[in-house]
C-alpha cells in the first residue's frame, strides 16, 4: 500500500499534481460558475435584505477558506517541522497569498453588505477584528518568507511563526469576544442543526463552497509546482556556477 | 543563567544600552498625545488606559532588536550557544532582562503618567496591577520575535511586524482591565485572564525563541 510520505518526493507530487490540476481547476470553475449564477439571478431576494443577501454566496465560502488555508499552513508547517519534507514547508509557503486573498475578499465583500444592511462600512466587532487579525498574520507570515535568504532557515522560522502565531490567533479570538459585544450575525452554517437556511438559498451555498475549496487546493497545487521549479532553477544555476 | 542575567543588566546600565530610553519615550508618547486630541481633561481621562497600555507597549516594542542583535554581531551569541547553558534559559533570561530593564521601570512610571492624563483615582492600582502582570508577557513574546529576526538586516519594521499582532490579547486585557478600574467596574477577569496569557507566553515562548536561535546560529 502506497504510503502518503510518498508525495514528499517532488518528482512524485509534480507528477500527481499535474494530472490532479486540470480537474480540480476545472471543478472549481464549473462549481463556481454554476453556484454563483444560481445564486445571483436564479434564487429570490430575501424579503428585509433585498438582493444584498446574495452577496453570501461569495462571503461565507471565501471566509471559510480564509480560516481553513491558514489551518492548512499550520498543518504542513508542522509536517516540515517533524519529518523535513520539502514539499510540505513550499506548499505552506504557497498557500499564504491564497488565503490572505481570501481573507481579503471576506472583508471587502463583508464591508459592501455591512455598509447598506448595518449602515457602516467597517465596525468593532470580534469577528470582523479577528479577521482583520488573521490578515496582519498571514502578512507578517509572508513578510518573513520574504526577509530570509536561506530557503531552510526561512521555512524553519516561518514554521514556528506559524505554530506560535496560530496560538495567539486562538486567543485573540476569545480575548475578543470578551472585549466588544458583536454586530455580526452568529454562523450562518453549523453542522449541528437539521437545516441551516432555506434549501432555495441552501443549494448554490454550497455549490460556491465547493467551488472556493477547489479553487483553494488548485492555486495551492499550481503555486506549489511553481516553487518547486523556482527551487530546481536555483538548484540548476548553482550548478552552472560551480562547472 | 545567572551570570547571564548579571552580565545582560550591567551592559544595559553601563554601557549606554538604553536602560532610559524606553522611559524616556513612554514620557514623550504620552506628552504627545494631548496635542494630537485636545487637553480637555475629560476626553484625557477617558482615553486614558488605552493610550497608557499603548505607550507602555510601544516602548517595549522599541527596545526589542537590541535583546539578541549585539550579541549576534560580535559573536557572543555562538559562545553562549556552545556553553552549557541551554538556549532555552538564554532565551527566558534575556526576556527576564528586558522585562527588568524596560517593563519594570514602565510599571513605575505609569501612575506619574496617568496624573498627567487625568487618569481616575479609581484606576491607579489597577494599571499598575495590569502592567506588572503584562509587561512580562510583552517581554517574552517580544523575545521570541527578536529571536525570528536575529539574522535579518534592518529587521526593526519586520520585528514590529510579526510581535504586534502577537501582543494583541494582552493589550485587550491589559487596557480592560485599567478601564473598567476606572468605571468602578469588576476589572479582576481581565487581570486574571492576562495572567494565564502572561504565565502561558512564559512557559512556551522561551521554547520557541531557543527553536528559531537555534535555526538562525546554523
Amino acid at each position: 500500500m502506497a504510503s502518503i510520505w510518498e508525495y514528499a518526493n517532488p518528482r512524485k507530487f509534480m507528477a500527481t499534481s499535474a494530472a490532479l490540476l486540470p480537474w480540480t481547476a476545472g471543478v472549481a470553475a464549473l462549481c463556481l460558475v454554476t453556484g454563483l449564477v444560481w445564486g445571483f439571478f436564479f434564487t429570490p431576494d430575501d424579503f428585509r435584505q433585498g438582493s444584498t443577501v446574495k452577496i453570501i454566496y461569495v462571503h461565507v465560502p471565501s471566509a471559510i477558506m480564509a480560516i481553513n488555508a491558514w489551518l492548512m499552513m499550520l498543518v504542513a508547517s508542522l509536517i516540515w517541522v517533524i519529518r523535513r519534507h520539502h514539499v510540505s514547508a513550499l506548499a505552506a509557503k504557497a498557500a499564504a497569498p491564497v488565503g490572505m486573498v481570501f481573507t481579503l475578499i471576506a472583508l471587502a465583500t463583508g464591508a459592501l453588505w455591512g455598509q447598506p444592511m448595518w449602515g457602516t462600512w467597517w465596525e468593532w466587532d470580534p469577528r470582523l477584528t479577528s479577521f482583520l487579525i488573521l490578515f496582519l498574520f498571514y502578512l507578517g507570515y509572508m513578510a518573513l518568507w520574504e526577509a530570509i535568504d536561506n530557503p531552510d532557515s526561512a521555512a524553519d522560522l516561518t514554521a514556528v511563526l506559524c505554530l506560535v502565531g496560530s496560538v495567539f490567533a486562538v486567543i485573540s479570538r476569545y480575548a475578543l469576544l470578551f472585549w466588544n459585544q458583536g454586530l455580526h450575525q452568529g454562523a450562518t452554517l453549523s453542522l449541528d442543526r437539521e437545516q441551516n437556511i432555506a434549501n432555495v438559498f441552501w443549494y448554490p451555498l454550497v455549490i460556491t463552497l465547493a467551488g472556493f475549496g477547489f479553487l483553494f487546493i488548485a492555486l495551492v497545487l499550481y503555486r506549489t509546482q511553481t516553487e518547486i521549479r523556482a527551487r530546481r532553477l536555483k538548484a540548476l544555476i548553482a550548478q552552472e556556477r560551480m562547472a | 543563567m545567572i551570570g547571564l542575567l548579571k552580565r545582560d543588566l550591567a551592559l544595559a546600565i553601563r554601557a549606554g544600552g538604553g536602560f532610559g530610553l524606553s522611559l524616556a519615550f513612554f514620557l514623550i508618547f504620552t506628552t504627545l498625545v494631548p496635542f494630537g486630541v485636545g487637553p480637555q481633561t475629560q476626553v484625557l481621562a477617558e482615553i486614558a488606559p488605552g493610550i497608557l497600555w499603548l505607550g507602555a507597549l510601544l516602548a517595549c516594542l522599541l527596545s526589542l532588536d537590541r535583546i539578541f542583535q549585539l550579541d549576534w554581531e560580535d559573536g557572543t551569541l555562538d559562545l553562549i550557544a556552545t556553553s552549557p547553558v541551554p538556549l532555552e534559559g538564554l532565551a527566558a533570561m534575556k526576556a527576564l532582562a528586558h522585562w527588568i530593564t524596560t517593563g519594570l521601570p514602565l510599571v513605575a512610571a505609569a501612575p506619574m503618567l496617568g496624573l498627567l492624563l487625568n487618569l481616575p483615582g479609581p484606576a491607579y492600582p489597577w494599571l499598575v496591577a495590569a502592567l506588572a502582570l503584562g509587561t512580562p508577557a510583552l517581554s517574552a513574546i517580544g523575545t521570541f520575535g527578536a529571536a525570528l529576526t536575529v539574522g535579518i538586516k534592518r529587521g526593526g519594521l519586520l520585528l514590529s511586524l510579526l510581535v504586534l499582532p502577537l501582543y494583541m490579547p494582552t493589550l485587550i486585557f491589559g487596557a480592560l482591565c485599567v478601564t473598567r478600574g476606572a468605571d468602578g467596574l469588576d476589572a479582576l477577569t481581565p487581570l486574571i485572564l492576562m495572567g494565564g496569557i502572561t504565565l502561558g507566553s512564559l512557559a512556551i515562548l522561551p521554547f520557541a525563541a531557543a527553536a528559531a536561535l537555534r535555526v538562525n546560529l546554523r
